[in-house]
């Protein structure tokens, strides 16, 4: 019994412990923002790196979602005859929801893990202490232009998500179910509040964006310098990512359209 | 080496422990300017966790540790940062940064810490990578090199800023007799053509006796014997013989602890 407390006393402050690096990480990847003649070109890099090689599967995605939604939509709608409130319906549960959600888990799968395999990597190989031998932060030059990075990529992907998900419902709803055109998008644009839903929906991929690098480059820049190492904080970094976007999520939603 | 300005780093009273574990226990040592100082113990002496020390990359429970007559672990990250690019590090495994060129790995800290306009960067590249012989390999990337190329190109990346201080971590482990002679002969000769203090941890016995000026020897948390070459190999003490003479039992017994052998086997169950 007391053993078992103690195991747990020691999990939480280990867990507590993690919690105040990460944080002192944070504070200083963010405070020493890389100077503009070093740090844009590094920036430049991880965008593409983050941001655009993540691009397909966002857009891939993003078609079948709207595809799927515009389907299902139609065929619960049309028996009380108000399929055109399809193009409303997509829209909506897109820009709320689906959008920063699904393309913050994907950008989780798909960006994050890499960066955590990356910088792990080059912990492993202690390419970190050369870098802090060599007189350069690497907090500085490695962790603060992935952060960035992954901050800035994450809402423009999911308003991407946003549109590719739209045209992929126009396609399943009226050029193959029939719905009349001029309904879909006036429906749309009467139900879409560009304060209420598309920028709540921007905001929520800002905090999912900053969520999900913060836990990559952390696991990353903390992991055990080992192959096993790295490969549970890789797990790690999926699945804390991937809950803490749909806790986050909810918390979110309760905020912005609780009172609605 | 008569007066204090002769050493360019002096530890005293230094105490590091590692959980419960005391890694260095009250340990003093001073290294001399522009000589070549090894340090030398069996391994898990905290040998390497010496050279972060002195690095500040971790920092002593207590003592004070001077380099150049600053107190590292009480620099603050600015001046940490500023004092390392004084300071060369080759790591064991080489650690050349892996998604840059050969010559972009020995160019970084020239481009990170100088304003040197590109054709003389690029000069200075050439002749690091000359002084280690690796002029030929400046179009590679980290993966095509060898394991003692790699560690050769380290090194000239180690000595770009022509630092005071060049510490090689385990330069001669698991290298082939040809890199190994090879980088014998580069620690002694640019030691003595850049005038740059070295310290080298390691526990090949008979290549750092070949370069080193002085000796210490680490064990168990403290220095067990010092002095030059000659005065190791003199020394009595069975640590030390044990150590300079590659015993496989002695003092450092061959056996972890553990219970006795007999009760251990016929014990049974745990």
């Amino acid at each position: 019994m007391i053993d078992q407390l103690q195991a747990l006393g020691f999990t939480g402050l280990n867990k507590l412990a993690a919690l105040g690096r990460s944080f002192i990480m944070l504070f200083h990847s963010l405070c020493y923002f890389p100077n503009p003649r070093v740090g844009f070109p590094l920036l430049i890099k991880q965008l593409h790196f983050v941001g655009v090689l993540s691009l397909i599967i966002i857009v891939v995605s993003g078609l079948f979602i709207g595809m799927v939604l515009s389907l299902q939509g139609y065929t619960i709608l049309v028996d009380y005859g108000s399929e055109q409130a399809v193009g409303q319906m997509v829209a909506l549960s897109l820009v709320r929801e689906l959008s920063p959600v699904v393309a913050g888990l994907l950008f989780a799968g798909r960006a994050g893990s890499a960066l955590t395999a990356e910088i792990g990597l080059m912990k492993a190989t202690e390419q970190l202490s050369s870098m802090e031998m060599i007189g350069v932060d690497p907090l500085r030059r490695i962790v603060a232009p992935r952060f960035w990075a992954g901050f800035i990529s994450l809402p423009l992907l999911s308003m991407i998500f946003s549109v590719v998900g739209i045209w992929g419902g126009l396609l399943v709803g009226v050029d193959w179910l029939g719905i009349y055109e001029g309904s879909f998008w006036a429906n749309m644009q009467a139900a879409v509040d560009f304060r209420i839903d598309v920028l709540n929906g921007i905001i929520k991929a800002i905090v999912f964006g900053y969520v999900v690098t913060w836990i990559a480059v952390f696991q990353g820049y903390d992991c055990i310098p080992t192959s096993e190492g790295i490969s549970q904080a890789t797990t790690k970094t999926v699945v804390y990512s991937s809950l803490s976007i749909l806790g986050v999520d909810f918390l979110l939603t309760a905020l912005m359209f609780g009172d609605l | 080496m008569d007066s204090l300005d002769d050493y360019i780093i002096e530890i005293e009273g230094m105490t590091f422990s590692r959980g419960e574990r005391a890694i260095f226990d009250n340990i003093s040592l001073r290294i001399p300017q522009g000589k070549v100082t090894a340090i030398m113990g069996p391994s898990g002496t905290g040998k390497t966790t010496l050279l972060k020390l002195i690095g500040g990359q971790i920092r002593p429970d207590s003592g004070c540790i001077r380099v150049e007559g600053l107190d590292i672990p009480k620099l603050n990250r600015g001046e940490l940062f500023e004092i390392r690019s004084r300071m060369g590090m080759l790591f064991q495994s080489g650690a050349l940064f892996s998604d840059l060129s050969v010559f972009e790995n020995v160019a970084f800290p020239l481009r990170v810490h100088t304003q040197l306009p590109e054709d003389m960067i690029r000069d200075l590249v050439f002749m690091k990578l000359q002084s280690v012989g690796l002029r030929g390999a400046v179009e590679l990337m980290p993966s095509e090199l060898s394991g003692g190329m790699a560690r050769r190109v380290a090194l000239a990346r180690a000595i770009a800023l022509d630092p005071d201080i060049l510490m090689y971590d385990e330069p001669f482990t698991g290298q082939d007799p040809i890199a190994m002679g090879v980088l014998v002969k580069l620690i002694k000769t640019l030691n003595k053509t850049l005038g740059h203090t070295s310290i080298v941890v390691s526990h090949d016995i008979q290549e750092t006796l070949s370069i080193a000026d002085y000796i210490y020897l680490v064990a168990d948390g403290h220095v067990v014997a010092q002095g030059t070459t000659q005065e190791l190999l003199a020394e009595t003490s069975p640590k030390v013989k044990q150590f300079m003479q590659g015993l496989p039992d002695g003092p450092v017994p061959f056996h972890f602890d553990a219970p006795d052998y007999l009760q251990d086997m016929l014990g049974g169950e745990q």
